[in-house]
């Protein structure tokens, strides 16, 4: 309740909540000193790759537990347990993405054990992999946050241990200059959400999500404008950390730079952590911007959240059309998986239609193996060749035949065909949109599906039509062979059973308990 | 009595293709006859089991239904916002059923997919990867015909336009990557507006209030049976005002534009399958860049899907929609007979030839969907059916006169009739077939469908029988040139058909003598079951 302004100190049993995240940084501190004090003949990767991989799991693990725990019995609106004056909070809106969370950040752990060796340009080679933590730590607290503030903290933790992993290569020149570009627009981005949640807090005299929202009705009569601007700003700076357009330029040269799994990881955790934390902040404060006499400001920055998805989807798609280098690609799939994540935020709640939430988190879970699976597909083929170009895929059927049917499944849930993830993912996501009304979203969702096919289905031309220049078969490395196998039979459970995880989401979350900052 | 109701003998066709795949994926890679062995027992199962069913369908007349369902996704949605209701779901179910629709196409998808699995002997590499998506494509088709969820249905006809994109981008000939993206893009374009239109419907028609007892549950539906029942029922949301006598708004009312564009949608997105001019530029490259055995069945069943979605999903759901545009469907149909027959009179390659000849043959399918009365629609299917097998056969000997001659230019082809006589008489057989001599199965489909539409619009059918006469011209010309004149030398030592080819060809010739000439085995499946929901309909929404 935000009128508890007082300090409430942590209790012991208050820490047992706490447990995926502090355990998470304890161990983080523990592999810190291993690394600092273990000979140099200890193999780094094992202990940066495999530690991590071992907390990341615990943290998982605390995180299941606390969810099935919350919810024993099929009560999805159990109560939220709130810690340090409601400023963070243990919900199943925020455990469910916090499953999310680590268990990409684990899929890319696997993948940077697979393909770290081979990369000479990576000299530290611990610190690449446990400085993923802080960052799924930042992630996690954006999820779980009730304030302005707690979810500002989370922000940078993640953004400034995401801007030293992009510049990971040291010895390439591309990944500094990739670390140096995101440094900057990172630091205008939180600047431009800093600055709109200033507005928030000077117009509400709240940082609490729950007072915003209470205030917020009172204030709409003399203050429109400063609301506009407060929103517009946070929308905006979120809207580069999602990466979607007209705020995405910077992600296919980020990406292209920084190592292949740092790509993975600012195209799942990042950006899945950003929209969570778009998802908490306008259903809490702008959402209620609506009185009997002025509703305009909650239904304008919806409209703007749906405007900014479709410019993604369609701004992605399309400037996807003529790219030749895989990761720049990747990128530009991200921007438009941006926008299809955006929609179910963007249609905000009526009477015909409240699964935003599922519909969200199941994309987002399709998303994440997707995605994870196709950079790691290129990471086994990058081994061999160059610079990640399409072509390097050049007849994969002959040199990698299992590989290759793996990204087959893979790149369907991409382009959003049966049967997988991606397939109900988005038509879930339409049939949101469907029942919302908003029949120009749809068209513009399946226009840019369409026209997706012709480059997903260009790296099919080139594994199964084209013969490349090499026959040597393509030894795919344990740790990223089981990434790959992971993602693709998670992609297929997905499109199988998709009513098992939706029926699961359903029992757990509940509107007004775990997603409202009351 | 027959044991087949009593098992789940819908799911068995289905599935069965799918047991042959897993076979051949466990088979040593590069034992080629082998895998063509299995693969053509693979295709044999469905199309005994479906022969089965045809007949002991016609044997029961109406009396037991065909119907298979199980609850493949349930997905609760949110009803926190309703205080009163106890379940709030959207249903997506595994729903298979036949009717005298479905039951033919599905009978010609196991026959012409037999045969082209013996027609694939040119297929000279990767047989491994050909005949697995090639069973995946048998898989896919027998779906789209046998599914009776919308939802279910878009999956199998996207899941064709996979296995597609691979048998044409693989195993074609020069410009085959072009012709597989021009495939994948334009039929993509078509699933896409399909997809919408079908959101839509299950958003509005798909919903249903259900009362159990106390309990009241919300549920929207992707069953095509639960469409079509709320579509017809007074009582249904879907059609209710917009706004109650209480003042609430009804969310789930379809206006008559919305009915109008929802039918627009689909005659567009099954247009392009269809294809109907002007969305037939994909079709054309498939037909000259894919391998033989995969435009037997690209012409032989897939086409055939977009007249079977038009039907099932625009005719039948709308009706009176499908009733005022029924003049625009006839002239869409007579444009493509005239234009495709027309160019194919100026092609110079065989495999064009053909294509045309397709495009002009579908639009007779058009004619008799247009003509809006039984007659027609009987010859509408029936057109299907017939142009399944000729097609079929006619792109079968194109694969063995490619085989032996290098060539489908008809300037380059000529007096095969000597050194082939057996591949020139059933080319000459399946030419006039398609041309429409009687006794044949083409003739019977052209009359009802035209008959249907004199009926109904005596002017289009006097100009589409116009294109009849130019179909014997175009038929005539190119395979008269083949057959007849002067023999190249280069081709006097060919060697005519092995049994292999000989088979498939002798098969489908004889089901289209069958058809020619005992059509009832086919119009009275028809009839017994869709002649009376098509009664029902013309009667009461249509008005007559």
């Amino acid at each position: 309740m935000h009128e508890a302004d007082s300090f409430v100190p942590l209790t012991w049993a208050d820490m047992l909540h706490l447990a995926p995240e502090l355990s998470l940084s304890a161990l983080f501190i523990m592999i810190v000193l291993l690394d600092l004090v273990l000979p140099k003949r200890v193999n780094r990767i094992w202990i940066g790759g495999w530690l991590t991989l071992g907390s990341l799991l615990i943290s998982l693990g605390f995180v299941i537990w606390q969810l099935l725990d919350r919810n024993s019995g099929g009560n999805a609106a159990a109560e939220t347990i709130q810690l340090l004056a409601n400023s963070y909070r243990i919900d199943d809106f925020g455990s469910l993405l916090k499953i999310v969370f680590l268990a990409g950040a684990s899929l890319i752990v696997l993948l940077a054990i697979g393909s770290t060796k081979d990369d000479d340009a990576i000299t530290d080679r611990a610190e690449y992999f446990y400085l993923l933590l802080p960052a799924v730590v930042g992630a996690m607290a954006m999820a779980s946050s009730g304030n302005l503030i707690s979810l500002y903290i989370g922000l940078e933790l993640l953004s400034i241990t995401s801007y030293i992993l992009v510049g990971m290569r040291k010895k390439s020149s591309k990944s500094a200059e990739a670390a140096f570009k995101y440094l900057v627009t990172g630091g205008i981005s939180s600047a431009f959400i800093l600055f709109g949640m200033s507005y928030l807090y000077g117009v509400t005299g709240s940082v609490d999500l729950g007072g915003i929202g209470a205030a917020i009705p009172g204030a709409i009569a003399d203050f429109k404008a400063l609301l506009y601007v407060g929103f517009f700003f946070i929308l905006a700076g979120f809207g580069l950390k999602i990466a979607t357009a007209p705020f995405h330029a910077w992600a296919p040269d980020v990406y292209q730079g920084a190592p292949t799994p740092v790509a993975a990881f600012l195209a799942v955790v990042s950006k899945g952590a950003a929209l969570a934390a778009v998802f908490r902040i306008m259903y809490n404060t702008a959402f209620f911007a609506a009185t009997d006499l002025d509703a305009y400001i909650s239904k304008d920055v919806f409209f703007a959240m749906l405007v900014l998805a479709a410019a993604g989807m369609l701004t992605g798609t399309t400037a996807a059309l003529r790219q030749k280098q895989v990761k720049r690609l990747l990128a530009l799939s991200g921007v438009a998986n941006a926008g299809y994540l955006l929609v179910p935020i963007g249609l905000s709640i009526t009477v015909v239609h409240s699964s935003n939430f599922a519909e969200f988190i199941y994309y987002l879970i399709a998303y994440l193996f997707m995605t994870v699976g196709a950079f790691a597909v290129l990471t086994a083929v990058n081994r061999t060749a160059g610079e990640g170009e399409m072509k390097d895929f050049a007849g994969m059927y002959y040199r990698a035949p299992w590989t290759a049917a793996a990204m087959v499944v893979l790149l369907l849930s991409l382009a959003g065909l049966p049967i997988s993830g991606g397939f109900f993912g988005k038509l879930f996501i339409l049939i949101g949109a469907a029942n919302a009304k908003a029949y120009w979203l749809v068209a513009i969702m399946v226009a840019s599906s369409v026209i997706s096919y012709y480059f997903y289905f260009g790296f099919i031309r080139q594994m199964f039509m084209r013969s490349g220049g090499e026959e040597e078969e393509i030894r795919v490395p344990a740790a990223t062979g089981i990434a790959i196998w992971v993602c693709v039979a998670a992609t297929l459970a997905l499109g199988l059973f998709p009513g098992i995880v939706m029926e699961w989401i359903d029992g757990a979350f509940s509107l007004q308990v775990d997603l409202l900052v009351k | 009595m027959s044991i087949l109701p009593d098992i789940p003998i819908l799911s068995f066709i289905l599935l069965s293709p799918l047991l042959g795949l897993l076979v051949i994926l466990f088979l040593p890679k590069h034992s080629g006859n082998l895998l063509k062995t299995a693969a053509v027992i693979a295709t044999l199962i469905p199309l005994a089991l479906s022969l089965w069913l045809y007949a002991d369908y016609d044997k029961q007349q109406s009396g037991a239904v065909y119907e298979e369902q199980l609850d493949w996704v349930e997905v609760p949605l949110n009803k926190e916002l309703h205080s009163d209701v106890s379940a709030f779901t959207f249903k997506l179910q595994y729903e298979l059923g036949v009717d005298g629709l479905s039951l033919p196409l599905l009978l010609l998808t196991g026959l012409v997919t037999a045969m082209a699995a013996l027609g694939a002997f040119h297929v000279k590499k990767r047989w491994k990867a050909f005949f697995v998506w090639f069973l995946l494509l048998e898989f896919a088709m027998l779906g789209v015909f046998l599914a009776r969820d919308v939802f279910l249905f878009f999956v199998f006809f996207e899941l064709t336009l996979v296995a597609m994109y691979f048998l044409i981008g693989i195993w074609g000939f020069y410009n085959r990557e072009r012709a597989a993206n021009q495939f994948l893009i334009y039929n993509g374009l078509g699933s896409a507006i399909m997809l919408i239109a079908f959101v839509i419907l299950v958003n509005t028609a798909g919903f249903r209030v259900e009362q159990i007892g106390e309990q009241v549950q919300y549920v929207y539906s992707g069953s095509y049976a639960d469409i079509i029942r709320n579509m017809t029922d007074a009582g249904a949301m879907v059609n209710q005002p917009a706004v109650n006598e209480m003042g609430a708004l009804n969310p789930f009312v379809m206006s008559d534009t919305m009915h109008r564009t929802l039918f627009i949608m689909l005659l567009v997105a099954f247009g392009i399958k269809l294809p109907i001019f002007p969305f037939h530029t994909w079709m054309l490259k498939v037909h000259a860049e894919a391998p033989p055995a995969v435009v037997m069945i690209h012409s032989g069943i897939l086409l055939k899907m977009g007249a079977y979605g038009l039907l099932r999903f625009g005719l039948l759901l709308f009706p009176e929609q499908a009733k005022s545009w029924a003049a625009v469907l006839a002239v869409l149909g007579v444009i493509n007979i005239l234009y495709g027959a027309v160019l194919a009179f100026r092609q110079m390659e065989l495999r064009l030839v053909l294509a045309y000849s397709s495009m002009s043959h579908m639009g007779i399918v058009l004619l008799g969907l247009a003509a809006f009365n039984e007659i027609g629609l009987q010859g509408a299917i029936f057109q299907l059916v017939s142009h399944g097998l000729i097609s079929a056969l006619l792109f079968l000997i194109v694969g063995s006169l490619y085989e032996r001659t290098g060539t489908t230019e008809l300037t380059e082809l000529g007096g095969l009739a000597r050194s082939l006589p057996f591949t020139s008489g059933a080319l000459l057989a399946a030419g006039l077939a398609s041309l429409g001599l009687p006794g044949l199965s083409g003739f019977v489909g052209e009359l009802l469908a035209l008959l249907g539409l004199f009926e109904s619009m005596r002017w289009l059918a006097a100009i589409a029988v116009l294109g009849v006469i130019l179909t014997a011209v175009y038929v005539l010309r190119s395979v008269l040139k083949i057959t007849f004149g002067p023999l190249p030398d280069k081709y006097a030592a060919l060697k005519d058909a092995r049994l292999i080819e000989a088979v498939p060809m002798i098969v489908l010739l004889a089901f289209i003598v069958l058809l020619g000439c005992y059509p009832s085995l086919l119009t009275d499946t028809v009839q017994y079951s869709i002649g009376d929901v098509f009664a029902q309909l013309l009667a009461t929404r249509a008005g007559g």
